[in-house]
């Protein structure tokens, strides 16, 4: 379990080779990695988003939204992996259900955070024209939450694909990652295209859901997208 | 999976240690007392002394960058996008793409550490700064304080709190990404990792060294609160009476 | 009040000397050519409309802005010959919002230029205890933060430290603007019964000008573009506005605001001669005041006392007498 010393500058050279000749094989690999990805994301989502949403509604809970969090970014995501392997073995299972303990911590807390910042006179005047609740939360409160959400959610997201590899590392499926551990089969440049490809994965997502973020943010909100991620990216991990 | 290139042999004791032991038990704390002084306990040293070499040095390099950024602003805009992307890549890929500059040394391993703390304590190093009120900033001038003098009395000390949660957050992600390091480098509480995996997924190791990367990161997390706490008397001074 | 170390420099005289501030880009000065000078002492209030340049002219006082052409001269001595930070440290400056440094307690925001200077530690803790009694806090409060002061505290504190290290000039802009109308007036009080005693060269910015006309020794009236429309002492402007911008800009209760500046003991007051009225008022209330009671109980005549002395009778003829005499 561990790369090879036996290398040299030349073998990053010869990565580019292996990955113009694997282009199938390296595919493969990174839609299996983004498959355990996104069924993680999705678990994640289903659990954190609602109940982080419905908290910063009512403006409570605040204390379990925070401290999920900060216990949360503090897990070390190899050691998660190690600790679930015990009870419940190896597999794709129990690398997905370490990957959504350590995706829930960040989008509760920024679910929660982002619909309880919310402009509380912003919400008032939606009160007062006499919305119901369901349309405040609905026509005022989500809309200028999604920024900060979304946010979140692209953290997350960079972080679960950059996670999965790890699985390899301890037997479980790892997309990507299975090639980069596999150094007797790959040989070196393999091993290095992998981690590349890797790389730009995780990249790729990253860019990505900063598109989305930009797009699910309301036009006049637009200038502050930026201190939003930074704010969420801030107290996510 | 390939075999591990650790310095000693990996001898499975299934056989050699008590029933619990050879049957792979839920968790053997014989094992844990029989192999604390030998794997655990330097496994936990190494992993803290490579978490601190790379927040202390990741710290240097982000806050000289952030002080610079503080001064001239063009600055802030390549260093987050560079460091980004350096945060972004994956722990296994970064420490694999190292190993031919640097080989399989603890450099490399604290290379990628490294650069997984840049990010985090720049921009909130610089935040903090920026967040000085503007108010505060034109008395200290008005008053005569120095550019330097303003920075090191006015404005570090009250971006304290957020470069602390920086420091903070950077920690706890070197733990946890100095666990993959064993990838690179047989050291730290991910080599015992490793080798529980290669014994047939031997438990009792898995948890005792997967628990003790928790407990450390969580640890060392309350230890940067309370930190932070005691560095900033005036944030928990009461309103007026 | 303990008058301890309050007054070892002596005030200095301020001149600024076709001051010309114009900021690249602009397509005209934000201050134009002033020149006025503030004897050592006074309180010189810079008033005007937003945009009239005031806040500009004091910051090229201690070089927060630079000065495009012209001078300033402190005591005699350019500023511009001067380095900016020492510069400010010899000058006391006090802003709207304050901005006490949160995190250091009272006694160490007071004694921030002191500490710059190198006073000595024993000498330090003597000047902040000297500064609360001063400004009228209480000692027991140097060892709390900002955060725990009300408003008028912190701004009693900001007033300290800019006399900590007994500056020859104070530069204070709109010290007051933040605090409600009742604190507002008592610290306005305080202040000029403290320069009563510390007699600094004070120059005051403000946008109000009933403040500046309260608080002035002399009053400078700015127009839009930096141009100064009238300098003098506040009844002077009230009574000859110099144009139509600063008759407008005073208001048309100018009248008024004369009389603010008078006090009871100062009418031509009728001998008492066994008349009673019942409205008595004391000789220190200002005539603006005293014919706003006197308005109020039916354009009675009031009896003004001093400490029980009877001084004489005030009359509405006498309060317009009044307005007649300054005018003429």
């Amino acid at each position: 379990m561990g790369a090879s010393g036996e290398a040299g500058v030349k073998d990053i050279v010869d990565a580019f080779p292996f990955i113009a000749d694997h282009v199938s094989l390296l595919l493969g690999k990174a839609a299996s990695q983004l498959g355990v990805a996104a069924i993680a994301m999705v678990i994640a989502l289903a659990v954190a988003v609602p109940l982080g949403i419905w908290l910063g509604h009512v403006h409570r809970g605040s204390f379990l939204a925070i401290n999920v969090s900060n216990v949360g970014r503090a897990l070390p995501s190899l050691a998660i992996i190690a600790v679930l392997i015990a009870p419940l073995g190896l597999g794709r299972s129990t690398l997905i259900i370490a990957l959504v303990v350590l995706a829930v911590p960040p989008i509760l807390t920024n679910a929660y955070t982002a619909v309880d910042g919310v402009d509380r006179d912003v919400v008032d005047a939606a009160r007062g024209m006499g919305m119901r609740e369901r349309d405040v939360l609905l026509r005022a409160e989500l809309p200028l939450a999604l920024p900060l959400l979304f946010a979140a959610i692209r953290t997350a997201a960079v972080y679960v694909v950059a996670t999965v590899p790890l699985g390899a590392l301890v037997g479980t499926e790892g997309g990507l990652g299975d090639i980069i551990v596999d150094q007797a089969s790959y040989r070196l440049p393999g091993v290095l295209g992998a981690a590349l490809c890797v790389a730009v994965l995780a990249l790729g997502v990253d860019a990505l859901f900063a598109g989305l973020q930009r797009l699910v943010t309301p036009r006049g909100l637009r200038a502050r997208i930026d201190y939003a991620a930074v704010q969420t990216e801030a107290s996510a991990y | 999976m390939i075999l591990a290139q650790s310095s000693q042999p990996v001898i499975p004791n299934f056989g050699a240690g008590s029933s619990c032991e050879r049957e792979n038990g839920a968790f053997c704390w014989s094992w844990v007392r029989d192999n604390w002084s030998d794997v655990l306990w330097p496994a936990l040293r190494e992993h803290v002394v490579l978490t601190l070499l790379a927040v202390v040095i990741g710290f240097a390099i982000a806050f000289a960058l952030a002080l610079f950024a503080h001064r001239r602003g063009w600055v802030e805009r390549p260093v987050t996008i560079t460091t980004g992307i350096l945060y972004t890549i994956p722990s296994l890929a970064l420490f694999q793409l190292l190993v031919p500059f640097t080989k399989l040394t603890t450099l490399t391993a604290e290379i990628a550490l490294v650069s997984y703390t840049l990010l985090i304590i720049f921009r909130n190093t610089l935040a903090g700064l920026r967040g000085v009120p503007d108010d505060v900033r034109e008395s200290a001038r008005g008053m005569g304080l120095s550019r330097g003098q303003l920075l090191w009395r006015v404005e570090l000390p009250l971006a304290l709190p957020s470069i602390v949660a920086g420091v903070r957050i950077a920690t706890v992600t070197v733990i946890s990404l100095a666990t993959v390091a064993a990838f690179v480098v047989n050291k730290g509480l991910g080599a015992p990792i490793f080798d529980a995996i290669q014994r047939s997924v031997f438990k009792t190791e898995l948890f005792a060294a997967g628990g003790l990367a928790v407990a450390l990161a969580l640890a060392a997390d309350a230890l940067l609160v309370l930190a932070q706490r005691a560095a900033t008397p005036w944030a928990r001074a009461g309103r007026p009476a | 009040m303990p008058p301890a170390d309050t007054a070892q420099t002596e005030a200095a005289e301020l001149e600024f000397r076709d001051a010309v501030k114009r900021y690249p880009g602009a397509d005209r000065n934000a201050v134009d050519r002033l020149s006025l000078t503030v004897p050592a002492g006074e309180i010189c209030v810079l008033v005007g409309p937003s945009g009239c340049g005031k806040t500009t002219a004091m910051r090229m006082v201690n070089r927060m802005i630079d000065i495009t052409d012209g001078d300033i001269l402190l005591g005699g001595r350019s500023v511009r010959q001067r380095d900016p930070t020492q510069l400010r440290r010899e000058i006391g400056y006090v802003i709207q919002q304050i901005g006490l440094f949160p995190h250091q307690t009272i006694g160490e925001n007071i004694a921030t230029v002191p500490r710059l200077l190198g006073w000595p530690k024993a000498r330090l803790g003597e000047r902040v205890g000297a500064l609360l009694d001063l400004v009228g806090l209480d000692r027991t409060l140097r060892e709390r933060y900002p955060s725990q002061l009300s408003g008028g505290q912190r701004q009693r504190v900001g007033v300290a430290r800019a006399l900590a290290a007994d500056p020859p000039l104070m530069l204070m802009d709109e010290p007051f603007g933040a605090i409600d109308p009742i604190n507002r007036e008592r610290l306005q009080d305080e202040f000029l019964r403290l320069q009563a005693e510390i007699r600094k060269t004070v120059v005051f910015v403000t946008h109000d000008i009933d403040e500046a006309i309260k608080m002035g020794d002399r009053v400078a009236i700015l127009r839009e573009g930096g141009v100064l429309a009238q300098y003098g002492a506040p009844e002077e402007v009230l009574t000859r506005p110099a144009d139509d911008f600063v008759a407008r800009f005073v208001g048309a209760d100018r009248g008024l605001k004369r009389l603010a500046l008078s006090r009871l003991s100062e009418l031509d007051l009728d001998a008492v001669n066994g008349r009673r009225p019942d409205l008595r008022l004391p000789a220190g209330m200002t005539v603006r005041d005293a014919l706003s009671e006197m308005l109020a109980s039916a354009g009675s005549d009031a009896l003004v006392v001093d400490d029980g002395r009877e001084l004489g009778i005030a009359t509405l003829d006498a309060v317009a007498g009044l307005l007649s005499r300054e005018s003429a």
